[in-house]
C-alpha cells in the first residue's frame, strides 16, 4: 500500500476514471485552480485536454443542467462546485431534474451524474463559504450521498459514485485534504450505502459523517484512556446510511452518539436518532446525544467559530454523559 | 419584427402534406384532450399549443430521428412531431399503465428515448441547459447529433436561459434554442414582463446566431431550422430561433383566457385569421391539390385520436406496487 493524502486520492480517482472510461469529464467552476480544487484535480487538464476538463463559467444552473443532460444522453460526468454553498443556485437541475426523471419516467432514462462540492468550513469565509448542506440533499429521493472520511473512500466512493448509474452528491471537506492513509493503486470500489467500523467497543456507539469521523477517532482514543470502549462507525453514505450496521452495534453497546458537523434540525443526525428510536427503542439504555453545529450560520470572526465549530471535545463529552 | 420570409416556394406538395397531417394531428389530438378535461374525465394539468402547430411540425422535420428535442409543460406538439406514440401519449394523460411514462407524468412529462424524446418537464426552462447537455454529449462523443430546446417566451425571462445561451456559444454546441412565443406567460403579457420586444437580441449579447421567423408559417419555420440545423451539426455551433406565435386557449386547459390582457380578444380574433393549419391549406390548394385530398388529412387525424382515446380508457391503471420502483436506476455493468 501506498500512503495518499485525501486531495491526492481524489485527484487519482479522477485521472484513473478519465483514463478508463471515455464517458467520463468533469466541468466546473475552478477545476483548474487550486485556490478551489486544492491539489485534488490538479493538471488533470494537462493530462486529458481541456475538451474533457472544462473550467467553466460561473454559471451552475447551466453547468449543473449540463452535466445532467449529458448524463442522460450516455456521458458519466462529474460536476465540480467548488463551495457547496454555491451549488444552492443548481437546485433546479439537482433537486428537480437529476433527483426525479428516472422515476418520472419510469426508468426508461437515469442520470448518472457524479455531483461533487466541496465543503470548506472554518479559515474565517463565514455563512456562504461554509455550509454543510448534507441533509437537505439526502432529503430528496432519488439522490444518494456519500462523504468520505479518508483517502482510501475518498478513491473508492467516487469510483463507485461514478460507476453507480444514478445521480450521487460526493461530499469533500477541504478540513480533511491533507490527512494522509494507505490507497491501493487501481480502480476499486467503496460501496455506496455501506459503513466501516473503525473501532470495535462495547460500551458506546458513535457514529460519524466526514470529517467529524475523523475527530471520533482522536475522541475514542481519549475514551479509551479513560476506560471507556467506543465503537466507532464511519458512515461514509449519507443517502442511503446503513441501518444493518448501526443497528447491529447499538443492540450490542445500548448507547448511541452521533456526530455530524452540520445544523442540528433536521439533520442526518435526527434522522439517524429517529430511526433507532423507532426501530430498536428496547436495545437502548441511555438516551440518544447528537453533536452538531449550532442552529446558526457560520460566524466569520476566529473567536466565534471555535464558539461554532464542533470537535472530539464535544464527541467525549457528550459519550461521558450518555454513560452516566 | 423584421421576419425570414416564406420557406413555401423550395417546400414540395408532398412536404406540404406531411406538414398538413403533423399540424392536424397535433390540434385535433389538443382539441380532444381539452374536451376531456372540461368533462372531467381527464384530471392532470394540460397546456394546449394549440395555434402553435408550425413550430414543432417545422423544426422537427428538420431533425434527425438521433436528434434530440426537449421540452416543457406545452410539449404535446414536440413529442407528437418528433415520432412519439401518441396511443401512448394519451395513456399518459389518462394516467394509465400503458402511457410513456406509465401514469407518473401525465400530460407535463412526456418521454419517448427511442424517438430522442428524453423528457418534458414543466419547470419553466429547466431543460434548456439539459438540452445544452446534450449536445455537449454529442460533441464529445463525436456524433454530429443535435439537440433542440423547446421554451416558451416565459422561459426567457429565467436565469437558465442566459446562461445556456452562452455556455452554448462558448462551447459551440450543436443545439438549436427554439423559442416559441406566444406573447404570454400564463396571464402576463410580454409588455408586463420586459421593457422591450426583445427576445432575439439575447443571441447577439451572448454570441451566437439569431433569427426570427413568423411561427405560424410552417414553411417558414422548417426553413430557418434547416438552415440551423446545418449550421449546428457542421460544428458551427447554436442559434436562437425566436418564432413569434400565438396560443389560442389560455395557460393551462381548454378554455381561451379572455380576461387576461387587454388586448386578448382583439389579438385571438387577428391569429386566428393568420391560422397555420389554414394557411397550409391554402398553399396546397395553390399547388394544384384537390380540396378532398386536403380535407382526407382531417379524416384520418380524427380517426386516429379517437382510436387514441380508445386505448387510453381501455388501457390499466398503473398497479399499486409500482409505487416504489425506479426511484433509483439499477446498475448495469459499469
Amino acid at each position: 500500500m501506498r500512503i495518499l493524502t485525501y486531495a491526492q486520492a481524489i485527484r487519482e480517482a479522477h485521472a484513473q476514471l478519465l483514463a478508463e472510461d471515455p464517458r467520463v469529464f468533469l466541468i466546473g467552476q475552478g477545476v483548474r485552480n487550486p485556490w478551489y480544487a486544492g491539489t485534488s484535480l490538479q493538471d488533470l487538464d494537462k493530462e486529458f485536454g481541456r475538451d474533457r476538463v472544462i473550467d467553466s463559467p460561473v454559471s451552475e444552473n447551466a453547468t449543473t443542467g449540463a452535466a445532467i443532460g449529458a448524463a442522460i444522453t450516455g456521458m458519466r460526468p462529474i460536476l465540480f462546485h467548488p463551495r457547496m454553498d454555491f451549488m444552492l443556485l443548481a437546485a433546479d437541475p439537482i433537486m428537480n431534474q437529476a433527483a426525479n426523471w428516472s422515476y418520472l419516467f419510469a426508468g426508461q432514462v437515469a442520470v448518472p451524474v457524479v455531483i461533487r462540492a466541496v465543503i470548506n468550513r472554518g479559515g474565517e469565509q463565514g455563512a456562504q463559504h461554509s455550509q454543510a448542506l448534507q441533509a437537505l440533499f439526502a432529503h430528496v429521493p432519488g439522490l444518494k450521498v456519500v462523504m468520505p472520511a479518508t483517502p482510501y473512500d475518498a478513491k473508492g466512493l467516487l469510483i463507485a459514485a461514478v460507476r453507480d448509474g444514478n445521480p450521487v452528491l460526493y461530499l469533500d471537506d477541504r478540513w480533511l485534504y491533507e490527512s494522509e492513509g494507505d490507497v491501493p493503486e487501481g480502480l476499486y470500489e467503496v460501496p455506496i450505502g455501506s459503513a466501516a467500523v473503525r473501532r470495535s467497543g462495547k460500551d458506546v456507539t458513535i457514529v460519524a459523517t466526514s470529517y467529524m469521523a475523523a475527530e471520533a477517532v482522536k475522541a475514542a482514543e481519549t475514551l479509551a484512556q479513560r476506560g471507556i470502549d467506543v465503537e466507532l462507525i464511519d458512515l461514509r453514505t449519507i443517502k442511503p446510511w446503513d441501518r444493518d450496521l448501526v443497528y447491529s452495534s447499538v443492540g450490542k453497546t445500548g448507547r448511541l452518539v452521533i456526530a455530524d458537523a452540520a445544523w442540528m434540525s433536521g439533520g442526518i443526525a435526527a434522522d439517524i436518532a429517529a430511526a433507532v428510536a423507532g426501530d430498536i427503542f428496547h436495545a437502548l439504555k441511555a438516551p440518544i446525544a447528537r453533536v452538531c453545529l449550532p442552529d446558526v450560520p457560520a460566524p466569520t470572526s476566529a473567536a466565534l467559530e471555535r464558539a461554532y465549530y464542533v470537535g472530539a471535545d464535544d464527541i467525549v463529552a457528550n459519550v461521558e454523559k450518555v454513560l452516566l | 419584427m423584421n421576419c425570414q420570409k416564406s420557406g413555401a416556394i423550395s417546400c414540395s406538395r408532398e412536404q406540404l402534406m406531411s406538414f398538413l397531417y403533423g399540424m392536424q394531428r397535433i390540434r385535433r389530438a389538443e382539441e380532444r384532450i381539452g374536451e376531456l378535461v372540461a368533462s372531467r374525465e381527464v384530471r392532470t394539468p394540460c397546456h394546449l399549443s394549440i395555434g402553435q402547430e408550425a413550430i414543432p411540425v417545422g423544426v422537427c422535420a428538420a431533425l434527425n430521428e438521433d436528434d434530440t428535442v426537449w421540452g416543457g409543460h406545452r410539449s404535446h406538439g414536440h413529442y407528437l412531431a418528433k415520432g412519439g406514440d401518441l396511443n401512448a401519449m394519451m395513456a399518459e394523460i389518462f394516467g394509465k399503465a400503458t402511457g410513456c411514462a406509465r401514469g407518473r407524468g401525465g400530460s407535463m412529462h412526456l418521454v419517448a428515448p427511442a424517438q430522442g424524446i428524453f423528457g418534458t418537464v414543466p419547470l419553466v426552462a429547466a431543460t434548456i441547459p439539459l438540452a445544452v447537455g446534450a449536445a455537449l454529449s454529442g460533441k464529445l462523443r463525436g456524433t454530429h447529433q443535435v439537440a433542440v430546446a423547446f421554451f416558451g417566451d416565459g422561459a426567457t425571462d429565467e436565469g437558465h436561459f442566459h446562461e445556456s445561451l452562452n455556455l452554448a456559444a462558448l462551447y459551440r454546441l450543436p443545439v438549436l434554442f427554439v423559442c416559441e412565443n406566444n406573447l404570454y406567460s400564463t396571464h402576463l403579457t410580454l409588455k408586463e414582463r420586459r421593457v422591450k420586444d426583445n427576445i432575439v437580441e439575447s443571441a447577439a449579447l451572448h454570441g451566437l446566431a439569431g433569427v426570427t421567423v413568423d411561427g405560424n408559417d410552417v414553411t417558414a419555420v422548417y426553413q430557418a431550422a434547416q438552415q440551423a440545423v446545418h449550421l449546428a451539426r457542421i460544428g458551427e455551433g447554436p442559434t436562437l430561433l425566436e418564432c413569434r406565435t400565438y396560443r389560442w386557449r389560455g395557460h393551462v386547459g381548454p378554455a381561451a383566457d379572455l380576461e387576461v390582457g387587454a388586448d386578448r380578444r382583439r389579438e385571438l380574433d387577428e391569429w386566428q385569421r393568420h391560422d397555420p393549419i389554414a394557411q397550409c391549406r391554402a398553399l396546397l390548394c395553390t399547388r394544384g391539390v384537390s380540396s378532398d385530398s386536403v380535407d382526407s388529412v382531417a379524416a384520418k387525424v380524427r380517426e386516429e385520436i379517437e382510436a387514441a382515446v380508445r386505448f387510453a380508457r381501455q388501457s390499466p391503471d398503473p398497479d399499486e406496487s409500482e409505487l416504489l420502483q425506479h426511484v433509483y436506476a439499477v446498475r448495469r455493468g459499469c
